[in-house]
């Protein structure tokens, strides 16, 4: 039986809620799907993905996968889709699955289709839409031959409904001692946040080139991120100058966030960033420029000084 | 070491998505994150850690304008893949596995992403091809033990991540890694007299058709312009009554 075997990401701890929005297209595209797990000491990751009604979640545990390192995943990954004749293998669109994917595909022998936002059936198979260009077209893209890999927007496709009756969960074996063994893990930057994740928050709030420094940007973004319960992004000039780690920032070659609420500090409205920000559903822009490109797409404009807004409206919201 | 720096010539991204785009004819540029990738290799030859930069693009004759360009920032020789078709990923990674076992570089950097089609995939392809290691979305390089490693420092969702690949590997590039300098007029100059070699898919020994076809392109629906508001008070009151987000 023809399946699709969707890859879900996790962080040791817990699965990423976005790598589950996957789920959604797989339902769309019809027949059985299974989840694949890989990494090490899964137990507790596996048993929360029972119920999203897949035939099965499929673990690869082991130290050698403790990592996620690209040569070895996309081995394994191969190698389950192989043996389960998986037609379709699918992940969200991050950086894990763009960095492992597109090699599973190669050893696949079989094309790859980045970013999905939509799917249709035309001619009889299945085509997939994508953004190109930052987002500004929309290619739909025909796919040949029996197998496909896919990311998916997450933002683009619901959060699964968990509700199915349990599926089991089947460890998948390999030979871990054969391998590939070229790429080694050596450390990962740890930055504890109390503040929601990126790309699942409902509020998003964001700061361009106009912050000036670290502490600045911390001081209003920050401060309006926390009064509202959300989660801090930044432009690519905003990342540039140091004002914000690398992770924050969204766009083309960023993150694709799609809030309830998106307020964009000092941001003019490159393309590139409104590429990341467009599918929000609110959106806020506070600027000095009333010509900046933003304000052509924002729900609610407000032009201005950002150092005398903000703390005005950190003020009134904490007030409330 | 020998440096492999693949690169493809994309509508100039700043020009194609300018106000005016329509009226002027958009010019074609190297991908900025190829231009990256070609940056990082000469720094690393700068430091005296390569000997030789081998530039490879595929496309038509057009594209030797943007052979000239990466000639001119200090490419040492440039082989351009003769080919009229669009391609896919997959087959550029796959002409591409062919170019590496002719050129046997130690290394091959490449940009990240092509700022046209966005797919992010062909590094990581050619990787899998030639079963070598890899390290995508780089943000800094270094070869370490007489070069038979780099440690690479990536940029990925969770922040950064510092990895170590055997060589030979492919590396991709993100944004940070470095800036690309300006062309010289006698970086210009000098690149006149190097040499372009223009090879087939067939005197390359490979033969590719791509597996995916785009059918259509449309643009997005555009979100339009909605309300000035004057004051906090304002933003706040719409916040509240009208969205009913906070």
């Amino acid at each position: 039986m023809a399946e699709s075997l969707i890859l879900i990401e996790h962080d040791c701890q817990q699965v990423k809620r976005p790598s589950l929005h996957a789920i959604t297209l797989a339902r769309q595209l019809g027949g059985e799907y299974a989840l694949l797990l890989l990494g090490h000491g899964l137990d507790g990751i596996a048993a929360s993905l029972v119920s999203y009604g897949a035939s099965a979640v499929v673990v690869a545990d082991d130290p050698a996968l403790a990592e996620p390192l690209a040569d070895r995943y996309a081995t394994v990954i191969a190698e389950a889709a192989r043996k389960r004749g998986a037609k379709t293998i699918l992940g969200t669109s991050s950086t894990f699955s763009k960095d492992i994917l597109p090699r599973a595909a190669a050893l696949l022998d079989a094309p790859m289709v980045t970013d999905v936002v939509a799917i249709e059936e035309m001619e009889g198979s299945i085509s997939y839409r994508r953004p190109i260009n930052a987002g500004s077209m929309l290619a739909m893209v025909k796919v040949e031959g029996e197998r496909r890999l896919l990311t998916v927007r997450a933002t683009a496709f619901e959060l699964p409904a968990a509700d199915a009756a349990p599926c089991p969960i089947k460890r998948f074996d390999f030979d871990a001692a054969s391998l590939p063994n070229g790429i080694q893990f050596i450390s990962r930057e740890e930055r504890k946040s109390d503040r929601p994740d990126l790309t699942e928050a409902r509020v998003v709030v964001s700061g361009g080139r106009p912050l000036k420094d670290k502490e600045t940007f911390e001081r209003l973004v920050g401060g309006l991120a926390d009064a509202l319960g959300g989660a801090i992004g930044a432009t690519r000039a905003a990342v540039d100058a140091g004002m914000a780690p690398n992770d924050y920032q969204i766009g083309q070659t960023g993150k694709v966030v799609a809030p309830e609420l998106y307020i964009a500090l000092g941001i003019s409205g490159a393309i590139q960033h409104l590429a990341g920000i467009k599918d929000s559903r609110i959106i806020v822009a506070i600027n000095k420029d009333p010509e900046a490109p933003i304000f052509k797409m924002a729900t609610y404009a407000l032009v201005g000084d950002l150092y005398q807004i903000v703390p005005q409206l950190i003020e009134s919201i904490r007030r409330a | 070491m020998k440096i492999l720096v693949p690169f493809k010539s994309v509508l100039d991204p700043n020009e194609a998505t300018a106000a005016g785009a329509a009226v002027s004819t958009p010019k074609s540029v190297i991908n900025p994150f190829d231009e990256i990738a070609i940056e990082e290799a000469l720094r690393v030859r700068e430091r005296g850690e390569a000997t030789e930069i081998v530039g490879v693009t595929i496309g038509p004759p057009a594209v030797d304008e943007q052979i000239r360009v990466a000639l001119a920032m200090g490419v040492d020789r440039a082989i351009r893949i003769d080919e009229f078709r669009a391609l896919d990923p997959y087959a550029v990674a796959r002409i591409l596995r062919a170019v590496v076992e002719k050129e046997a570089p130690h290394v091959v950097i490449m940009g990240k992403q092509a700022v046209d089609d966005d797919s992010n995939q062909v590094g990581q392809m050619l990787a899998g091809l030639l079963g070598w290691p890899q390290a995508t979305f780089v943000s800094k390089i270094e070869f370490l033990g007489n070069k038979t490693r780099a440690r690479c420092t990536r940029e990925t969702d969770a922040g950064l991540e510092i990895v170590e690949v055997d060589l030979p590997a492919i590396l991709t590039t993100d944004l940070r890694l470095n800036e690309p300098r300006y062309v010289s007029l006698p970086g210009l100059m000098r690149a006149r007299r190097k040499p372009i070699e223009v090879l087939t898919c067939d005197q390359l020994g490979t033969s590719v058709r791509p597996l995916t076809t785009v059918l259509s392109v449309a643009r997005p629906p555009r979100r339009s312009a909605g309300t000035r508001v004057e004051s906090v008070e304002e933003l706040i009151t719409k916040l509240k009554q009208e969205a009913k987000v906070i």
